[in-house]
């Protein structure tokens, strides 16, 4: 495969991958070599501090509770027998690879399970002590906020989004006026407010992905809920978006019980105070996150941390 | 450099001078009824509007119709367009609401299955059945005693079944399986995510369907109605058994407005049929007329169709980024 005149612009080896030639030998190209003495971390790029202290323990109160929860999908169980607390003052993270049962988990905690036909639930969810299941469910889930994966405004004006989580049902009372005040403050608790002030009235989907997220937290705080879920809200996002949530979740903590789901080890090792591993639907490993990062009890969670780390 | 890479390469454009006869016989074939779709349409447009343009006169849209041989008396067609107009907007009125019903009931709902499989098989009957059988079937309906309010009495007391409320009805039929399948679609586009962002906030069903489902679906429903428009402006036999297909508007009772929906009329289609050879034949030329303004009424929904699905596709594209 020589190409005449090549020397003369191009004095290297040729650019492995020119065309595809049936009969001849496939050109194999070199993996690029790394110095294994380097540490992770440069080759990621990504530094793996935290982004706060923890709070101090008198700030620390649980909020909700799992008690040997179990959730089936038909005659699948997808989590089996987690007890668990969340708690105000942390945020608590649930790692583990994809299908273990984290995202089942996060949404029993507001009962969205409840909405997929075959899925199923045993064990109890205390909610300050009182159980979900005696609490109504939309006002349960009041209490309990979610934002989900996609950011995903509603169709309507960045205002509107979020006055609608604050109104009742599908009423358009109270009127905008008196919507005001705490429309800008969810705005604000979520670092929106500057950037969106001047243009209340636009359509939300015109924002950009961070801002929608961003927005959609929002709209999530404005019920003033007790506990906030996040499920995996940074994956459909920039990095630069990704460092401004997560700074605001660190925010959040001591006011709202934060539970993420997350598939990044290192955005659960910057931001979680506490951290569940889990694996095929069994809570292997909770504690304190620096301590379940650098130094795991179990070999399982050893394996799956060390994953991240390369 | 360049220059060598690109002579190495094949052409970029595929040849089919290599291909086996028969592949580019059907090629052949393809690239013919292709053309032969463009020629057709064209034909029609091009000949409606040589004929009917020829015809067509100011004065057409704004004279009652007459039935008379003498040319120069028969009028022009402004019951029939009256007519058209006055049908089209009853019977897209009644079919909106029933077909976005419908439509969220079988995606929001669809319990039990058995009944949802049942629902959707009958709006399939419905949208294959000929117009001409739902006539005939809307007349034996609306003859009955207890829907005389519909229509009127004729001489000797039974009820005559023919009126705009009558046919609109029937209309409303062709109209709701167009519609019904466009909501369908919409919400069927909506991911559950944003469905469940709604519930997160402590809404209802309900709530999130009123507030956030069906602002999400109305560039849906908006191509499902305009289509179904143009189904009932062009529709011939309905005007024909449950209409009267007379030539002018005839209301029947004291009440103003009302007496005409309860009365007999004709629409462009009908007008068209009856003046033109194939009918009684008293006025081609007219029929003429009234056909172009007939295809450009249904070519203008068309295009309205297009404009809505394209800024509908749009924003739901920037709804699921």
């Amino acid at each position: 495969m020589s190409l005449p005149g090549d020397q003369t612009t191009y004095s290297g080896p040729p650019p492995p991958v020119r065309r595809i030639v049936v009969s001849e030998e496939p050109t194999i190209v070199e993996p690029p070599r790394l110095d294994p003495s380097a540490p992770a971390a440069a080759v990621t790029g990504a530094p793996l501090t935290r982004r706060s202290d923890s709070l101090p323990a008198s700030a620390i109160v649980e909020r909700m509770r799992t008690e040997n929860l179990r959730l089936y999908y038909g005659d699948n169980e997808a989590v089996k027998g987690v007890s668990l607390p969340v708690c105000r003052g942390e945020v608590l993270a649930l790692i583990g690879p994809s299908g273990c049962g984290k995202t089942t988990l996060l949404r029993s905690l507001n009962r969205l399970t409840e909405l997929t036909a075959t899925a199923r639930r045993e064990g109890q969810i205390f909610l300050d002590n009182e159980d979900v299941d005696r609490i109504e469910v939309t006002q349960l889930r009041r209490r309990v906020s979610m934002v989900f994966q996609q950011p995903n405004p509603f169709p309507m004006s960045i205002f509107d989004n979020v006055a609608y989580a604050l109104r009742e049902g599908a009423n358009r009372k109270p009127r905008k006026s008196a919507l005001m005040e705490p429309v800008r403050q969810a705005l604000d608790r979520a670092g929106l407010l500057a950037e969106v002030e001047s243009n209340l009235d636009h359509p939300a989907l015109r924002l950009s992905g961070g801002q929608q997220q961003r927005l959609c937290i929002a709209r999530s705080l404005a019920a003033q809920p007790e506990v906030l879920l996040l499920d995996e809200p940074c994956s459909a996002l920039d990095p630069k978006s990704t460092e401004t949530i997560e700074q605001l979740i660190v925010k959040l903590r001591s006011e709202v019980a934060v539970v993420i789901v997350t598939h990044n080890l290192q955005q659960a090792r910057r931001i979680a105070d506490k951290v569940g591993f889990m694996y095929l639907g069994d809570l292997v490993e909770f504690g304190d996150g620096e301590q379940l990062f650098s130094n795991p009890r179990e070999a399982r969670t050893a394996d799956y941390v060390a994953g991240s780390f390369g | 450099m360049s220059a060598s890479l690109t002579g190495g390469r094949t052409s970029a454009v595929e040849s089919s001078r290599t291909w086996p006869l028969i592949d580019r016989i059907m090629l052949a074939f393809c690239w013919i009824a292709g053309i032969t779709a463009c020629v057709i349409a064209f034909a029609i447009v091009a000949f409606m509007a040589y004929k009917g343009l020829e015809f067509l006169r100011p004065n057409l849209f704004v004279e009652r119709p007459n039935a008379t041989f003498d040319q120069s008396k028969s009028g022009g067609f402004l019951d029939p367009l009256i007519g058209t107009i006055l049908l089209t907007t009853m019977g897209t009125l009644v079919a909106i609401p029933a077909s976005v019903a419908v439509a969220i009931w079988l995606t929001e709902y669809g319990r039990p299955f058995g009944l949802a499989r049942a629902v959707e098989s009958a709006v399939e009957i419905i949208a294959g059945t000929p117009s001409i059988v739902l006539a005939i079937f809307g007349l034996i309906i609306f003859q009955q005693e207890v829907f005389g309010f519909l229509s009127f009495r004729a001489e000797g007391g039974s009820v005559f079944g023919r009126s705009f409320f009558t046919a609109a009805l029937m209309m409303s039929l062709i109209a709701l399986p167009l519609i019904v399948g466009a909501t369908r679609e919409g919400l069927q586009a909506i991911p559950s995510h944003v469905r469940e962002a709604s519930y997160a906030l402590g809404k209802s069903k309900w709530a999130t369907i009123q507030r956030v489902l069906l602002p999400s679906v109305r560039p849906a429903i908006g191509t499902g109605t305009v289509l179904g428009m143009g189904r009932i402006a062009g529709d011939t036999a309905i005007v024909v058994v449950l209409l009267g297909a007379s030539l002018q508007i005839q209301g029947y009772g004291d009440i103003p407005g009302l007496d005409i929906l309860r009365g007999n009329g004709g629409t462009l289609t009908s007008y068209t049929y009856v003046n033109s050879p194939a009918g009684e034949g008293a006025a081609p030329d007219k029929a003429y007329a009234a056909a172009f303004v007939l295809l450009m009424i249904s070519i203008g929904l068309n295009l309205f169709v297009s404009r809505l699905a394209r800024s509908g596709k749009s924003a739901s594209a920037a709804a699921t980024r």
